[in-house]
């Protein structure tokens, strides 16, 4: 929202439902502006988003937060837009709008009746290259990001843990950095670091339309060449390359405390790679092997610590399969009351080690299969989730045909490759463990 | 230039287009009401399930009972254990969700069209011959009393405990959403058995379904899958006396922002200025960023990420809620500056312009819901809940256009009660005292 942080879309994204490929289309405007449309004609309905190629993974050193604090800044004015004027006009034409940010990109987003899509570009394509700041939208907006950081994370020892588990996950990459940002760097964001964000990424060389809804491709292109043709591509749009995660050489570990703590957990999240363009076979291998291990309770994990052992409340498996730079495949076990912390984890790494012995049972990876092939068919119903899996997969390194290609590619994996992608990737030597628990009390 | 542009355009705004939503009412042979959408574009179906009573149900000291019911019912039925349960429903890839609520206990389901006799069956199952056996039990009872474990130390959970402990007292609304772990350690399996008898009722049972089905086709899975449920429950509780007082409760927690839920007496939606009321709230409180709330509170103060007001009409109570969060140094000014809104639309009322953005935004947002199999099956069952017909999809929007300045202004003066307007706070908020205790 202005806004949300999509940390949890991140690491959850898992299976991927493509559509019949006719109800999709793309292409690419003359200034370098992506476009997709997404037809379903079933209500007189749009979803309008803008979506840019920059997210905090993007930042300069030293302004974390920058990215997100820029995003809710695009509701303050533009040389012909007052502050606030964009999303009382989205509300006075029946529609609503928000935004979010995540590492890699950020998107802004408005439903409103397709009749009004017109308008919404008009607006959109303003505030990409015309938006006005002075020092008190600063200044009265730094005060709300820092709020929600109190609400998302400081009143919240879950988040904060998961903040510290980022930061040794990885190094040196920024994806180390909440994307909310450190709370004593968002205190002295200033103007100047959120103009210098706008000017580096936002423009329709780095941007990403997505029309989904009661509308044809011929229509949508008419209008973006109309309101987003016009706009002058960035020459100067600087490459995404970030530095990289050296070799990981122990196993990191670390135990949070916090009074606020009831139940306690532990989590490993294993360094893995995501998906690459022509080139999703191990991502589709791990994203399987996630549902494998934790994906509900028929699930490895909950098979042995849930029903066998009964040492677990509550088991789970992760893996972001989309993503720029390399990801993370993250397991957790809440331990029943009476079973300690280490005694969990040890359970944990014996599942690990047993399921690396016995291998794929394949009716339950046929059960799996069937039902990401029906997610395509339930994914039909909601075009706005299918508008999303387009936007993150585009501003993440992967084309139009690299998402059409993932269910045939899940439909494709065997298992001797989720084995190999099991034993390349369950290594607690490349890995963070981390335990959330209440403070220790002395006798 | 721009300026110019938009305005001539909001002036000119027709109402969007209307989804084209055809509900048909029926009745099956076996005597079960439903409504239906067909809509046979995607091979499967959405279907809602909802029965009257809820958690409110609960015998007194039973407190927990029922949700932990609900969530039994997936967890082993006829022949099967939980996990053979699930190993099915994901052969179908059917999926099923059960939820209770202090009203309600609903079932959502959706299953393709390929499969839909057995998946049904398998739903059926879970509803008419949970086994409730008593290892599925126990590990469900554990993971229940995590929940309460992880509720009482959200400030979030905290605040509601006691907002609805203050409002509601004894009445079973004022109870903690999940039971407490005393009540829930002493639930038996005798309990367990007697509360789904108890709230799973073919009178109290409401039903839609939206998708790849036709009309003789829903009827047959209806009464295959209903007709065996027991025909009446237990009574359910009379209306609920509500306390607001006025004032503030501290709940005093060590955390750095504080946790606020602020109420005063609501409105009844079958009150003929419920819809008066309603444009009032979104003015006030309701509308995303455009409320006098958000601007005051965020925008102009930057005191906090949300603050929101909203009426909330259960079957035993009315109330007029918000809620607000903000650092515990600066959370004293937000309520104040809330306070303050309270009385200024009270007395001075809203504008014509602020009507009537209110009702372009009410009336234009009304038919996006409508976007889905799912969303339009949750909607209709709904409706049905609160008594009203199907035509009123097509009237609603001329009701909120009837609404007129002085009625919303007269229900401003008439409703709103800054004096009963009552804040539960928890955290460590500076410059407050509790005048509540």
């Amino acid at each position: 929202m202005r806004r949300l942080i999509a940390s949890a879309m991140f690491c959850l994204a898992a299976a991927l439902p493509a559509v019949a490929k006719e109800q999709v289309s793309s292409f690419t405007l003359d200034n370098g502006m992506d476009v997709v449309v997404i037809e379903d004609h079933r209500a007189p309905v749009v979803v309008h988003m803008v979506w840019y190629r920059a997210g905090a993974a993007d930042e300069k050193p030293g302004v974390s937060g920058v990215a997100h604090f820029l995003e809710h800044l695009l509701f303050k004015g533009t040389e012909t837009m007052e502050p606030g004027e964009f999303s009382a006009t989205v509300a006075r034409n029946g529609g609503s709008d928000n935004a979010f940010t995540s590492y890699d990109y950020t998107a802004y987003f408005q439903r409103v009746a397709a009749d009004r899509l017109d308008l919404m570009m008009q607006m959109e394509s303003d505030r990409m290259v015309n938006l006005q700041l002075g020092e008190d939208d600063i200044l009265t907006e730094r005060d709300v990001i820092i709020e929600e950081r109190n609400q998302r994370v400081e009143n919240n020892p879950g988040a904060l843990f998961r903040e510290q588990m980022s930061a040794a996950q990885y190094l040196n990459h920024p994806y180390g950095i909440p994307i909310i940002g450190w709370q004593h760097e968002m205190r002295e964001l200033g103007l100047e670091d959120a103009l210098e964000y706008y000017q580096t990424y936002y423009a329709p060389n780095n941007a990403i339309l997505i029309v989904a809804g009661d509308v044809t491709p011929d229509n949508v292109r008419d209008m973006a060449q109309k309101h987003y043709g016009k706009l002058p591509a960035n020459p100067a749009l600087p490459e995404r390359a970030r530095p990289q995660e050296p070799r990981q050489m122990a196993e990191r570990r670390m135990v949070f405390r916090d009074a606020r703590v009831a139940q306690p957990y532990v989590t490993r999240s294993y360094l893995a790679p995501e998906r690459d363009s022509g080139s999703q076979e191990k991502a589709a291998a791990l994203t399987l092997l996630a549902e494998i291990l934790g994906g509900g309770s028929t699930s490895v994990l909950a098979e042995e610590l849930q029903f066998e052992t009964r040492q677990a409340v509550n088991t789970a498996a992760y893996y972001g399969d989309t993503s720029l730079d390399d990801s993370t495949f993250d397991l957790v076990v809440m331990p029943a009351p009476g079973v300690t912390l280490q005694e969990a984890e040890d359970a944990m790494d014996d599942v690990i080690a047993g399921f690396l012995e016995t291998g794929v049972d394949p009716e339950q990876l046929d059960r799996i299969k069937m039902q990401m092939r029906a997610s395509q068919i339930y994914g039909q119903d909601d075009v706005g989730r299918l508008a999303n899996r387009y936007g993150r997969a585009l501003t993440q390194g992967l084309t139009v045909e690299d998402v059409q290609a993932w269910p045939d590619i899940l439909q494709a994996v065997t298992a001797e490759d989720i084995m190999a992608a099991a034993r390349e990737i369950l290594d607690r030597d490349k890995a963070v463990t981390g335990w959330l628990a209440a403070p220790e009390v002395t006798q | 230039m721009m300026r110019f542009v938009l305005s001539f355009v909001t002036l000119l705004a027709a109402l969007p287009a209307w989804a084209e939503v055809n509900i048909k009412e029926m009745t099956t042979p076996g005597g079960i009401n439903a409504w239906l959408v067909e809509e046979h574009s995607i091979p499967f179906v959405a279907l809602e399930l909802r029965f009257q009573g809820g958690t409110s149900l609960d015998p007194d000291g039973k407190e927990g009972l029922t949700g932990l019911m609900v969530g039994l019912l997936e967890e082993g039925a006829g022949d099967m254990d939980a996990r053979s349960f699930a190993r099915e429903a994901e052969t179908l890839a059917a999926s099923f969700s059960y939820n209770a609520s202090d009203d309600t206990v609903g079932i959502s389901a959706r299953f393709l069209s390929e499969n839909r006799d057995q998946a049904v069956a398998l739903l059926r199952e879970s509803l008419i011959n949970p086994t409730f056996e008593q290892s599925a039990i126990d590990r469900v009872r554990r993971q229940v009393n995590s929940i309460i474990r992880s509720n009482q130390k959200d400030p979030r959970d905290i605040a509601g405990d006691a907002f609805a402990k203050l409002v509601y007292g004894d009445h079973p609304y004022g109870r903690p959403e999940f039971g407490t772990l005393e009540s829930v350690a002493n639930l038996t399996r005798d309990d367990i058995v007697a509360a789904h008898k108890a709230a799973l009722t073919r009178e109290r049972l409401y039903v839609s379904a939206v998708g790849d089905i036709t009309e003789e086709e829903l009827a047959t899975l209806l009464d295959k899958l209903l007709l065996d449920l027991p025909e009446a429950g237990p009574d359910m509780p009379g209306a609920a006396d509500i306390n607001l007082p006025g004032g503030i409760e501290i709940v005093d927690y060590d955390t750095p922002q504080s946790v606020v839920i602020f109420g005063q007496p609501g409105i009844d939606r079958d009150d003929p200025d419920f819809f008066a009321a309603y444009l009032l709230n979104h003015i006030l409180g309701g509308g995303s960023f455009e409320s006098r709330l958000m601007n005051e509170v965020r925008e102009k103060r930057g005191l906090t990420y949300g603050v929101y007001s909203y009426l909330v009409d259960k079957e035993n109570a009315q109330l007029w809620l918000g809620s607000v969060a903000s650092a515990n140094s600066r959370v004293a000014e937000a309520i104040s500056v809330i306070r303050a809104e309270w009385e200024r639309i009270r007395d001075e009322g809203v504008t014509e312009e602020e009507l009537a953005d209110a009702k372009t935004y009410l009336t234009g947002a009304y038919p996006l819901r409508f976007d889905g199999n799912a969303p339009i099956a949750n909607i209709a069952v709904n409706m049905q809940m609160e008594g009203l017909d199907t035509d009123y999809i097509a009237n609603r929007n001329d009701m909120v256009n009837a609404v007129t300045l002085d009625d919303v202004n007269r229900v401003a003066r008439e409703f709103l009660d800054p004096s009963k307007l009552t804040f539960v706070v928890v955290g460590k908020p500076e410059g407050l005292t509790s005048s509540i205790n």
